[in-house]
This record gives C-alpha cells, sequence and structure tokens, in this order.
C-alpha cells in the first residue's frame, strides 16, 4: 500500500461520505439543486408567535416530523439525518458500529421555558420561584430535563447511535463551532489517533428566546418582508443576518485507508486554519488581522499559495460589518486578484445556521468541487460599492475549482478556515 | 499516538472556597481540614462557594468585569494565575501565539426574569406574546455573551491578550478530560507548543442545580459528607476555576521555565452506564497510561453519584496498589467541567511539592464520560 503524506509529512485526510439538511429540503441532492437554482429556505416563523418582534423570519427546518419541540431534540434529530447520510455514502462499518471517532458542533441549550413552566406548576406553590422549581425536580418525574439539557447529551446520543469509538466531542465555537468540528477531526487523523472520523455541525434551536437574543444584539436583518430576500450578503442594503437550522455531516477518512478499501473520494480537507481575536465579545479587529492570519494559515496548512485557492465560500452573515471586514480580509490575503476571485455566500439562502454554519458550508463547498459549480449569492441587487467582489451574483454559474477556502467567523473572536481540494493529492 | 515531545505544567491557576493558588489546596487535601460549605444559602443542597475575589488583580477594567457572568470572572481569573505562573503575563508576543481549550459550561440564567416570566406565563391572556415581551424587555443583551460557552475563552483573549486561537469544549466533566487529551496530543504531536487549558464552574447558581436535581444527582442533607463516603448520597458542587498552561518540555527548558510536573497520558473513554462498567472501563483506560511506581498518589474527580464513584475508586486502587486516593471533591466540590482540570492541577502541585513521584488522576462523569491521566515528576 502506498503511504500519502501531505507537505508536512502527515497523513492526507479524505472526505467519502457526505450528508446535509437545511431549510432547503433533505439530503444532498435537493440542497444542491435548491442552492445552484438560487432558491431562498427563509420564511416567516411560523413554530413561534412572533408577535411583538422585529424580526419575524427564519430558515427553519419545519419539515420533520416535530418531538417534544425543544431545540436539543431538533439539533439530535439533524445531526443523525446528515450523519445516517454521510455514514451510508462512505460505505464504512455497519449499522450503529461507525468505525472512527465522532466531533461534533451542538448550539448550547438551556432549560427551555416549556419546561420551567411544567415545574412551576407541578411545585403546586404559586407564585413559584426557583426553589419551588428546585422541589419540583425532586420529585423525580423530571428526569428528562436534566438527559435532554446537559450539553454533552446531544453528542453521547449520537455516538449512541452510530456506534462511534472513544469519547464523543461536544463543540462550541460560536459561528465557526462546525469548522471547528472538522479541524479536531483532521487532526486526530493526522495524528493517527484514528484513521476514520465523523465530523458533524448541527442547529435546530431557533426558538423565541434565542431569537430575542440575537435581537438585542441588533444582529438580525430586521427586513422581514418578503422573508426570502431578509439575507443579502454584500449588498449596500444588508441589515443583518437570519438565524437558520440545519446540519452537515462528512465522513473523514485517511486517504491511504479510504483507497485501500476502493471508496470513493469526494475530495480533501487539505487544511486548517485559526485566530484568536481580543478586540471585542461580538466586533471583530478593525484591521481584520485575526481574519487575515486564519486564511493564511489554512491555505500554508494545505501546502498551497493564495493563488492556487479558486473560490471562497464566505462566512458572509450579511450583517453589515462581517461583510466589510470579510470583503478587507479577503483583499489583504489575495491582493488584486480577489476582484476577480469568486466569493459566495449560502447564507443569502439557508441563512446563518450557526453552530452548523462551518459544516453546512464545508458540504457545500466539496459538492462545489464536484459538480464544477458556484452557488450564487443571491438577493443582490444593490452592490456595495466598498465590497467590490464577484460575489457570483444571484445566478449559479459553472467553473473548474479544484480548491476552496471556507470561512467561519464567531463572537468571542472566533477564526477558523479550512481548504478542500479536489482528488488526486498532488 | 506519534509522542515526539514531552508535555510540562508550567503554570498553575487555581481558585475555590479554599482561595487562590495552590498552596491551600495541597494544604487542605494533605491536613483533611473541613471545607468551606454553605449548607444554608442553597438549602438542602451544600454548596462549596467561592471565597471572595479582588478581581481587578486579574480582571484590571471594571467594563470588562461588567460583560462577564460570574463563571467567565472564575474563570478569567484562573487563567490569569496560570500566566502569572508561567511567567506568560504580559509577554505580548507568546501570548498572541498561545492556544487556548477550554471546557465550557455557561448558560447562566437570570433568575428572577425567570421567576417572574414563569409565573406570569401562568395566567397570561396570550402566553407567547408575554413570553417574547417579556423577554424583549427584561433580557440583558450581555447575558446572552455570558451564556455562550464559548465566551470564556472570549473573555480570557480580551483580557489577558490569548489569542492564539481556541476551541470550547462542552459536557460536562468529560469536557474537561477530553480538552486536556487533546491539548497533550497536539503538544505531543509538535502542532503547538503552548496550550492553556482549563475550565471554570459556578455552583452558586440555582439553574444549574435544577438541571442536576431534576437527574437526581444531588446530596440533599444540609452538612458535608465526603466524596467516597457511604452517606454521601449524591454531588456537593464546588465553584473552581481551574488553568493550566501546557507546554513542550523543550520550550520549557530553553525560557527557564518551572515545570511542576509532566503529562505522561490521558485517556478519556465512554462506558455504558451500567453496575461494573464503568469499573471496567477504568481499567481499560489505566492500562493504557503504564503502571505506577511505589511512590505514587490518586487524585479523584469523583463527583460522589454512586455507583460510578465507587467504582472508578476501586479501578484506581486496583492499579495504586497501596497509595492513597484523594478526592479533589473533598476539598473543592465537585466543579463539573472544572473538576478534572483541577484535580490535574492539585496533582501537579503535589508532585511539585515532593509528595509523589507519580500521579494517577481520574474522573467518572455524574452521568456519563470517564478520563484518567497520569502525571510524572520532571525529567532532566
Amino acid at each position: 500500500m502506498s503511504t500519502h503524506r501531505d507537505k508536512f509529512g502527515r497523513p492526507v485526510v479524505a472526505v467519502t461520505g457526505l450528508g446535509i439538511v437545511t431549510s432547503l429540503g433533505q439530503g444532498r441532492d435537493d440542497n444542491w439543486k435548491g442552492l445552484t437554482a438560487g432558491r431562498s429556505g427563509v420564511h416567516a416563523i411560523n413554530r413561534f408567535s412572533t408577535v411583538g418582534l422585529r424580526t419575524t423570519v427564519a430558515g427553519t427546518v419545519d419539515f420533520l416530523p416535530r418531538g417534544d419541540g425543544s431545540s436539543p431534540e431538533l439539533s439530535e434529530q439533524l445531526a443523525t439525518l446528515a450523519a445516517d447520510e454521510a455514514i451510508t455514502m462512505s460505505g464504512l462499518g455497519r449499522k450503529g458500529d461507525f468505525p472512527g471517532e465522532l466531533f461534533m458542533a451542538v448550539p448550547p441549550v438551556e432549560v427551555e421555558w416549556p419546561d420551567r413552566l411544567a415545574l412551576a406548576k407541578a411545585s403546586g406553590r404559586e407564585p413559584a420561584d426557583y426553589d419551588a422549581m428546585l422541589a419540583a425536580a425532586e420529585s423525580g418525574r423530571f428526569h428528562v430535563i436534566h438527559d435532554r439539557f446537559m450539553f454533552g447529551g446531544v453528542a453521547e446520543r449520537t455516538a449512541e447511535r452510530f456506534g462511534t469509538k472513544g469519547s464523543p466531542i461536544s463543540l462550541s465555537t460560536a459561528c465557526s463551532s462546525g469548522a471547528t468540528a472538522i479541524q479536531l477531526g483532521v487532526e486526530a487523523i493526522r495524528r493517527g489517533e484514528t484513521q476514520v472520523a465523523l465530523a458533524i455541525g448541527t442547529d435546530g434551536s431557533v426558538q423565541a428566546e434565542s431569537l430575542i437574543r440575537f435581537s438585542l444584539l441588533s444582529a438580525l436583518s430586521t427586513q422581514n418582508d418578503p422573508p426570502q430576500e431578509a439575507a443579502k450578503p454584500f449588498s449596500k442594503n444588508r441589515d443583518g443576518f437570519v438565524m437558520g437550522e440545519g446540519a452537515g455531516a462528512l465522513v473523514l477518512e485517511d486517504y491511504d485507508h479510504a483507497l485501500a478499501r476502493g471508496a470513493a473520494i469526494i475530495g480533501i480537507v487539505a487544511g486548517c486554519g485559526e485566530k484568536g481575536d481580543g478586540f471585542h465579545r461580538t466586533r471583530s479587529s478593525p484591521d481584520g488581522r485575526p481574519a487575515i492570519l486564519a486564511m493564511q494559515a489554512a491555505i500554508v496548512d494545505a501546502g498551497l499559495v493564495p493563488d492556487q485557492i479558486d473560490y471562497i465560500n464566505a462566512h458572509g452573515t450579511s450583517t453589515p460589518e462581517n461583510d466589510k471586514m470579510e470583503c478587507m480580509s479577503c483583499r489583504a490575503v489575495f491582493g488584486e486578484r480577489m476582484s476577480r476571485l469568486p466569493i459566495s455566500s449560502n447564507k443569502s439562502m439557508v441563512g446563518h445556521t450557526l453552530t452548523a454554519a462551518g459544516a453546512v458550508e464545508a458540504v457545500f463547498s466539496l459538492l462545489t468541487i464536484a459538480h464544477g459549480r458556484l452557488p450564487p449569492t443571491i438577493n443582490y441587487k444593490l452592490p456595495d460599492p466598498a465590497i467590490e467582489l464577484d460575489v457570483v451574483p444571484n445566478v449559479a454559474r459553472d467553473a473548474k475549482v479544484r480548491a476552496v477556502l471556507s470561512n467561519s467567523f464567531g463572537f468571542g473572536g472566533q477564526n477558523t478556515c479550512l481548504v478542500f481540494t479536489a482528488e488526486p493529492v498532488s | 499516538m506519534a509522542s515526539l515531545h514531552r508535555v510540562a505544567i508550567t503554570g498553575i491557576g487555581l481558585v475555590s472556597s479554599l482561595g487562590e493558588g495552590v498552596e491551600p489546596h495541597r494544604a487542605a487535601l494533605k491536613s483533611g481540614a473541613p471545607p468551606v460549605v454553605d449548607t444554608q444559602a442553597f438549602a438542602p443542597y451544600p454548596v462549596h462557594v467561592m471565597a471572595p475575589l479582588e478581581l481587578e488583580k486579574q480582571i484590571p477594567k471594571k467594563s470588562d468585569q461588567r460583560q462577564m457572568e460570574p463563571w467567565q470572572r472564575i474563570g478569567v481569573y484562573a487563567a490569569g494565575l496560570a500566566l502569572d505562573d508561567a511567567g506568560l503575563k504580559g509577554d505580548a508576543a507568546a501570548l498572541d501565539r498561545l492556544e487556548m481549550f477550554v471546557a465550557a459550561g455557561g448558560g447562566e440564567r437570570d433568575h428572577q426574569v425567570d421567576d417572574a416570566i414563569v409565573n406570569g406565563l401562568r395566567t397570561a391572556a396570550d402566553p407567547a406574546a408575554f413570553l417574547n415581551e417579556r423577554l424583549m424587555k427584561d433580557l440583558r443583551p450581555t447575558l446572552f455573551l455570558a451564556q455562550l460557552p464559548n465566551l470564556l475563552a472570549g473573555n480570557i483573549s480580551i483580557v489577558h491578550g490569548v489569542t492564539g486561537g481556541s476551541c470550547s469544549f462542552m459536557g460536562e466533566e468529560q469536557a474537561g478530560v477530553d480538552a486536556l487529551r487533546l491539548a497533550v496530543g497536539r503538544i505531543a504531536s509538535g502542532q503547538s507548543d503552548t496550550i492553556l487549558v482549563g475550565a471554570a464552574y459556578n455552583a452558586e447558581r440555582r439553574d444549574m442545580l435544577l438541571l442536576l436535581a431534576a437527574g437526581g444527582n444531588l446530596r440533599k442533607e444540609p452538612s458535608f459528607a465526603p466524596v467516597f463516603a457511604p452517606e454521601r448520597g449524591g454531588m456537593i458542587t464546588g465553584s473552581v476555576g481551574a488553568f493550566l498552561l501546557l507546554e513542550a518540555a523543550e520550550l520549557a527548558a530553553k525560557r527557564g521555565a518551572r515545570v511542576r510536573a509532566e503529562i505522561a497520558g490521558v485517556r478519556a473513554g465512554r462506558a455504558r452506564r451500567e453496575q461494573g462498567a464503568v469499573a471496567s472501563e477504568f481499567r481499560r483506560l489505566i492500562g493504557a497510561l503504564g503502571s505506577f511506581g511505589a511512590n505514587s498518589l490518586g487524585l479523584s474527580a469523583a463527583s460522589g453519584v454512586a455507583p460510578w464513584s465507587g467504582e472508578e475508586r476501586e479501578a484506581a486502587a486496583d492499579a495504586l496498589a497501596h497509595a492513597p486516593i484523594h478526592a479533589s471533591g473533598d476539598v473543592l466540590g465537585h466543579a463539573m467541567e472544572a473538576a478534572f482540570p483541577a484535580a490535574v492541577a492539585l496533582a501537579a502541585a503535589m508532585i511539585d511539592a515532593g509528595d509523589a513521584k507519580e500521579a494517577l488522576v481520574t474522573g467518572a462523569g455524574h452521568w456519563r464520560g470517564e478520563g484518567a491521566a497520569k502525571l510524572i515528576a520532571p525529567g532532566r
């Protein structure tokens, strides 16, 4: 068996399975069709009342059977569908026996209002304070609340369902969580700790309170009508992001392991780069340095130079600040070439899937390479003269793509960038 | 795993009910002095409450303090202590490269707001509209940033200038194990040379007690009982901040840093929680760490939840023969995400003080996850 190594002497990490669910639909085919048709999955929220809210639209996933209606349950459901699709595609293992480790980006969760209300009622006290709810919790009838809302619960149950090996990892790096899950999976394979890893990013947490939290930070678009035009990355009239839900799953595999079993190889995770930002809790450094360094680190880690990147899958949230900062940072990395280098934002169609975004966009990046077609940035009607970019406006187009840079930037100074390339390895 | 580099602990930041720094903690563990437990404030639940902190010493700006909730302040404070201990505080170039692996909970609630809303919901004519209205009016925007797990790392970046990149692990006790395990993996393989690893837990929260009570995990007697005592009856939680500065041994030697201990290995497992399964998982994990010599000690981060804590202890005792096993929870309380990092910090402090040459640190999560680490006295 030949032993492939990257330019740094590390095992090469192939992708042999992809799975995805977003507001555009379930599965690779529906999603790719919707994405390249420029269709939006954003719609008026009907999961909860939007009375009195400034934002009333989101890219929620509403086509699945609803269980208890909680965020962790939907996040788990979305992850299960994406993982199942990815594992099936990879042909690895047997049902319930996946031969590798789990790296999972899961949204932070808290006990939700229906549960608090149930505890308050069960306390028999009126008014009921936390002490009353605590007494009710001790009844033993609310064990499900513990298991559902412990942060490790979603990954624990996902590990159990798919039979992944080792200690399941739950990650939270805000809006770059999905990319971080892939990064840690890649690192584990490069270190030889596992030959196969399942990386998932999932988020089913659009609820009144989560939406209000972002709303109070003035992060969300309030242009609710029509809903499908609210997310407009890089446009002059962009006014915030639109919350979205979904999950992306990737089967990562040591390239030689995949070759040896004759697996179809979708692409390579060639590079990962990250850089922290200590400027502010929600805003990025005005000079863009952390984003620039993260992109450069990913490209270097891939053993490439900027000229070899054919397309950028943007973080592109549609907030005034992100899009400006991302454009400036890309210009610093790619120079003059940035005017011609295509960059588009999937978030214009599926919204910002938050914890899942890095994984959802990784799936789209790999499908972009596989299909040789660039998904557009829709709702691009009013270009921002301060952002001169080829955003693949409104309509998908064919292009030969061998290397994609995918950006993820999050609250708390998280900047994680990934580089995906086509097989074969150079 | 390709282990190219030895991993040294060159900084420890520890803060708890016993105060700050390693000494009061090591002394308490050795003397068996009574812990600092408040049996009234959260009755019937005893809680190891945080010692008063002079926040200004580690978080100089009041504006930064205001932007954080207690768990983040505890963590940023402890991280600062670790950086001080390692001699890296203020070394802008080193901090700009320094990475962070943080085990984080988060989700702190505003209890007054929750109480008011939950009662209002019971009588509101239109509960959904009422919920929206109250949340829009009553939620503090900054509270959200205290609820995000990765904002502990974010605040450490802002306050201490640690900006090499960060990864936050969730998942209660096991998050602390995995954060340490993967940080050690990064340094051992040569991918990184310095990583700040740790966690913080604020036990003085009814929202968190509620979650644990729902699972039937808490000791409900308003008095202290040791972790492994038969009458323990569940967890006694404690507020703790614990951070470690991990460094490639060559780098530590080059810059003349004081090495308190080396981490020879970290293992993490996932046993199905059935009688006996936790003990056998620990035997497997501990076995993979190699054998322990005569001059060893055990440190357990056990929660006190039966039967898992007992199974953990049984496996550790088998591996350690006659060596003593200390429960970090006896002095700190159980600190969830911070439990394992704090136990490792205590073990490193004891090795540094010459109490032992080797240490086995174990920790069974209260409902999932098992971790074990081997610490050794620094090599030459």
